[in-house]
């Protein structure tokens, strides 16, 4: 377990080792990252929007009625809502839904092409194929994960709005109160750096479980289902490493 | 021209070459041909350099690929061109395109430049009209067409061919076989075509390599086949009744 643990480990340093290198042709690589940003972001964007809200809606319902019968003003609410929201909910189930979605299509898509053949061709032609399959992946998601998850924080906080506001819950000049009180600045700083290692982690775990899998369909399937569930680890774990270190 | 010296490759405790020595020549056809499981796409996987032999040496021309850093690889790798067994198409990509990365990827020329080699290659392999396909929308003959052409639009110097009638009909392969001899004396490529198509070795098998277990176990042309007795080339070639006594008519027996 630790040998292959370790194995793994040493591949996967490898395999980022390996795509660190000049492109064979700089034009290509960009339309390839520019390709990923579109698949990762927009074709990410409505899972995404549909999560932050749902999330913010539940947390405010529940907030507001844990506070309901307290000494606790009613506009921590927004506070509440905000704080979890920006240090934690967006960052890390933004990331683990796109670990789910975009991880396993890295690996399936790394994978199938390895199973067709179509990454040893690349070889063959000359292209550096981890710099050329993994690198712009890995860029784009490092570009486009923190942009998510901003969105998902400001969609969240709007989702906890229409959740309590409407509902006659909290008034609406109580939740903006919660939203404006005891800001600080730094809880953004912890969300980019969590979405910027998350958008790491999201990536570069599946394109390794696809781009060395060998076998048929049961070690691709095998290969999918590694990919999400380490990447999920992976966050999880470095969520608690980042939360010690900047908290 | 390329030479294999004395070539082994194990994996584990199993060794799957045992000292293979022979050349494939420039302006030729080469076969390597064999029962599965007789080490030939391995071999194919250590002349085109995705695998290092255990031990032996593999010369391209004047340069010993078996010592070449990954940098020189691929460099020298412009040189080659590769048919896959299943094409290995780029599914996201049209024909056209297919044929395209290549150039767009090595290459500086201009749009219109690119576009007339694209062209030109679509004409070779007889494929107008499909330019705007996907793989997913054209037959197994024509994914080995646009895989040929994709392998030739660099003008390689060498050629290699994965069981390039794997899944064809008789007829289809045997288009595929003359393009393939077409291509290599047009444009004298060092071809090397890994089959156990009879049809192939009959038809276009300028040089060929028979291996059993690991080793060559006959080397010779298309025209030997026929009178040749070796036990291990008639048992692999006329391997049904029905072809022995076909040979045995052609022979006069």
């Amino acid at each position: 377990m630790i040998i292959s643990f370790f194995y793994h480990l040493g591949r996967f340093v490898n395999l980022l080792r390996l795509m660190i290198s000049k492109p064979e042709n700089t034009k290509m690589y960009w339309k390839e990252t520019m390709r990923q940003m579109n698949d990762i972001g927009i074709g990410s964007l409505i899972i995404v929007f549909l999560i932050a809200l749902f999330i913010g809606a539940v947390s405010a319902v529940q907030i507001a009625y844990q506070l309901g019968d307290q000494i606790v003003p009613m506009y921590y609410t927004g506070y509440i809502v905000r704080d979890m929201t920006i240090i934690e909910m967006a960052p890390t189930l933004t990331c683990l839904v796109l670990a789910g979605k975009v991880g396993s299509n890295i690996a399936a898509e790394l994978g199938g092409m390895r199973q067709k053949e179509q990454i040893d061709a690349l070889e063959i032609m000359g292209v550096n194929t981890a710099a050329y399959l993994v690198f712009p992946k890995i860029i784009a998601s490092l570009f486009i994960v923190p942009m998510l998850v901003a969105i998902a924080a400001v969609v969240a906080i709007f989702g906890g709005y229409l959740a309590v506001v409407p509902t006659g819950m909290i008034t609406e000049p109580e939740y903006v109160l919660g939203l404006r009180a005891f800001f600080v600045p730094y809880t953004v700083t912890i969300m980019f750096v969590k979405s910027f290692v998350f958008g790491f982690i999201l990536t570069s775990i599946p394109a390794y479980q696809g781009f060395y899998v060998g076998g048929g369909s049961l070690e691709l399937g095998q290969a999918n289902m590694n990919a999400v569930v380490f990447s999920n680890v992976g966050i999880l774990f470095f969520d608690f490493i980042i939360t010690l270190m900047m908290t | 021209m390329i030479r294999a010296i004395d070539i082994k490759k194990s994996f584990d405790d199993v060794e799957v070459l045992k000292g293979i020595t022979t050349t494939f020549e420039k302006g030729k056809t080469n076969l390597i041909i064999g029962l599965s499981g007789a080490g030939k796409t391995v071999f194919l996987k250590l002349l085109v350099s995705l695998m290092k032999p255990t031990e032996g040496e593999i010369w391209y021309d004047d340069t010993n690929i078996t010592k070449l850093n990954k940098r020189q690889l691929i460099d020298l790798r412009k040189d080659i061109g590769m048919l896959f067994q299943g094409s290995a198409l780029f599914d996201s990509l049209t024909v056209e395109e297919n044929i395209r990365f290549p150039l767009d990827m090595f290459t500086k020329k201009s749009k219109k430049e690119k576009q007339y080699r694209v062209d030109e290659m679509i004409d070779v392999v007889n494929l107008k009209g499909s330019n705007a396909k996907y793989p997913g929308e054209i037959s197994g003959g024509m994914q080995k067409r646009v895989g040929i052409a994709r392998s030739i639009v660099l003008n390689p110097k060498y050629l290699f061919c994965d069981e390039p009638n794997s899944g064809l009909d008789p007829k289809t392969s045997m288009v595929i076989d003359d393009l393939i001899h077409r291509i290599t004396k047009e444009n004298q490529i060092t071809t090397v075509i890994n089959t156990h198509d009879m049809n192939s070795v009959m038809e276009i098998g300028e040089k060929i390599n028979l291996l059993h277990m690991g080793k060559l176990a006959w080397v010779g042309n298309k025209d030997e086949v026929l009178e040749n007795e070796n036990e291990l080339l008639q048992n692999f070639i006329f391997a049904s009744p029905f072809l022995q006594r076909l040979r045995k008519r052609a022979l006069g027996k």
